[in-house]
């Protein structure tokens, strides 16, 4: 079971959950469909501890791709307290994912963690929305569990390249209603996806959303939020040095009343207000050149 | 009987010679490590006036390393004094300011209003661009070294340390410099400038442009302007440059350093700076070596040839 608790805003170095900077003994490590790649790792207990949307840094080893110098940031997939794991989903696509695919059970991971702010859950909320494109729905899955045991409603929309693609849907399903967007039937556009969430919101009205991930979305909910009267959150990313908020390396614009302020991703987000996004063009690059992690 | 750490360095008594490097460095770190832990705390630098900081992405990596283009952002010295400085204090670790600023005349004033607050020392960054020299750094000059280094040291009694560049042709001039207008210390160095391209999209990797080269690939430049600095000038040189363990520490210390500064490393490990003064000793403590004063300036170098150009102008 994942934390039951309401999250509350904090910054970093609050005492909530103790950051654990430790290697991690590989329990399992393989793709999962054809796109994205699933390691568990063993933890115990008291480290499993995080808020859906936080993440942790991942060092990940050098392979015949090269020696990712800098640690990726991933969020959390699923946390299994049962068994003391902490697992994460990821798409290889650079030198530090390529690294991190040639773990096997017995090698282990060096892992920071858990950082950053993550998701607002209030129990009085009836009805949430959440919107989630490709990798970025590993970050969603520990947050529907944690809406789940807090008594709120979900309804999810899990956009997808091609059916092929799906994955993460296990936790949506569990826990709310769930519809499959794709590019392939056009489903996945913007028009499609505006008429879905009017047409759920008329149903049963929406208190809340959250989305990360796609530029599109951001700007789609950040339209409906202020015509339909909910509030949002949206997880970030940002290319990012040492994760603690140290470097100043991974900042972002956020709108603070008439002004706009530089913050850094990782210690005051990657969870962030949808209307205090300034320019999600700007702030929602993958890495570019590095590898495509889930936060 | 271990080997003895403490040290002495620049006007600063120091528990041990490592200490994090200006700009890697600050409170959230006290998330894996109690800071008191350290032997002086250096802080980001602060500016004059308030900076907003360079265009994203200011980070990429490289082989054996990183480059960054933060752009110092900050509140400016007087945010600095009231709402920063306060959050090092209860570590009770020496605290080492980081200034910089557009002209001497800025970092004079600088100097002064950090003079009652208790610091072990100001180290003044003058990597950055002197906008009475059409940007161009003020360690890149003889002349600027020495202007900046002279006001602020008719500015406080407070210990300065001068933080060098390494992009300059004649940093033992500089040092010299630096040393003669009243520095107590030298760090040597900063990064090197430098450029990063991604090859598919045709764009520098940082919004920048240029940025600073850091870690374990510029060790071995920067051990060779330690080396070169240290038989030039008789104040203490704080060696700077891609440290990630205990060996690379007592590498600088041969080269002639007294104590370090480990930068990029903590971005990778957070708590380097307490691991690496481990192998430090274990390393000291495995041969004997009882004080680090057997191994400051100790690199072993067979006599010179006659006629052989300097050291300082060769290949």
């Amino acid at each position: 079971m994942l934390q039951n608790t309401v999250s509350t805003r904090r910054n970093i170095g609050g005492t909530e959950f103790p950051i654990l900077a430790a290697a991690l003994p590989v329990v399992a490590n393989g793709p999962v469909g054809d796109t994205y790649w699933h390691i568990r790792l063993k933890a115990a207990t008291t480290h499993l501890l995080s808020r859906p949307g936080q993440f942790f840094q991942l060092r990940c080893p050098r392979s015949e791709a090269g020696d990712p110098f800098l640690r990726r940031p991933m969020s959390v997939y699923a946390v299994d307290t049962n068994v003391g794991e902490i697992a994460f989903l990821y798409k290889v696509t650079g030198i530090g994912t390529t690294g991190l695919s040639t773990l096997v059970p017995g090698d282990t991971l060096d892992v920071l963690g858990p950082l950053g702010v993550g998701f607002d859950i209030n129990p009085e909320w009836d009805h949430v929305l959440v919107v989630a494109r490709g990798v970025g729905l590993a970050t969603m899955g520990p947050l529907a569990k944690a809406l789940h045991h807090n008594g709120v409603a979900l309804t999810a929309i899990c956009s997808y390249r091609t059916p092929e693609a799906t994955i993460g849907l296990e936790p949506f399903e569990l826990h709310g209603s769930v519809h499959t967007v794709y590019d392939t039937d056009g489903t996945s556009d913007v028009a499609s996806v505006d008429s879905l969430i009017r047409e759920e919101h008329a149903r049963r009205s929406f208190s809340f959303a959250y989305t990360c991930g796609s530029k599109r979305i951001v700007r789609l909910l950040q339209d409906l939020s202020s015509q339909l009267g909910f509030g949002g959150e949206v997880a970030l990313e940002q290319r990012m040095a040492c994760g603690l908020g140290m470097c100043h390396s991974c900042v972002i614009d956020l709108r603070r009343g008439d002004t706009v302020e530089s913050v850094r991703v990782c210690s005051r987000g990657p969870v962030f207000s949808l209307g205090d996004i300034v320019a999600p063009e700007e702030t929602l690059s993958w890495y570019r050149s590095c590898d495509e992690s889930a936060i | 009987m271990s080997v003895v750490l403490e040290t002495v360095c620049g006007g600063v008594r120091l528990r041990s010679p490592i200490m994090p490097a200006s700009g890697t460095f600050s409170h959230e770190m006290e998330n894996v490590l109690d800071l008191g832990q350290l032997s002086a705390l250096v802080l980001k630098t602060t500016t004059y006036t308030s900076r907003r900081g360079n265009p994203v992405p200011r980070v990429t990596e490289t082989s054996f390393g990183m480059l960054n283009s933060i752009g110092i952002p900050g509140g400016g010295i007087q945010h600095f004094v009231a709402n920063e400085l306060p959050k090092y204090r209860r570590s009770g670790a020496p605290i080492v300011a980081s200034i910089s600023a557009d002209t001497a005349a800025q970092f004079g004033e600088m100097a002064a209003i950090l003079s009652d607050e208790g610091l072990a020392a100001i180290e003044l960054n003058i990597s950055c661009p002197n906008i009475e020299a059409d940007g161009q750094a003020f360690a890149m000059s003889r002349e600027a070294t020495a202007r900046v280094v002279a006001t602020a040291r008719r500015a406080t009694t407070l210990p300065l340390w001068a933080k060098l560049t390494p992009n300059t042709g004649e940093i033992v001039n500089i040092a010299k410099a630096a040393e003669s207008a009243g520095a107590d210390a030298l760090v040597v160095a900063n990064t090197i400038l430098a450029l990063a391209i991604d090859a598919d999209s045709r764009r520098a990797e940082l919004g920048n442009i240029m940025g600073g080269l850091s870690g374990p690939g510029v060790k071995p430049i920067i051990l060779r302007m330690v080396y070169q600095c240290a038989r030039k000038v008789s104040i203490p040189i704080i060696g700077c440059g891609g440290i990630s363990s205990g060996r690379d520490v007592v590498e600088y210390l041969l080269a002639g350093a007294t104590t370090v500064q480990v930068g990029t490393e903590s971005f990778r490990d957070p708590t380097a700076l307490v691991r690496i003064e481990r192998e430090l000793v274990e390393f000291c403590d495995g041969r004997g070596i009882s004080s680090l004063r057997e191994l400051i300036g100790g690199l072993m170098v067979q006599d010179a040839p006659a006629g052989a150009p300097d050291v300082d102008v060769a290949p």
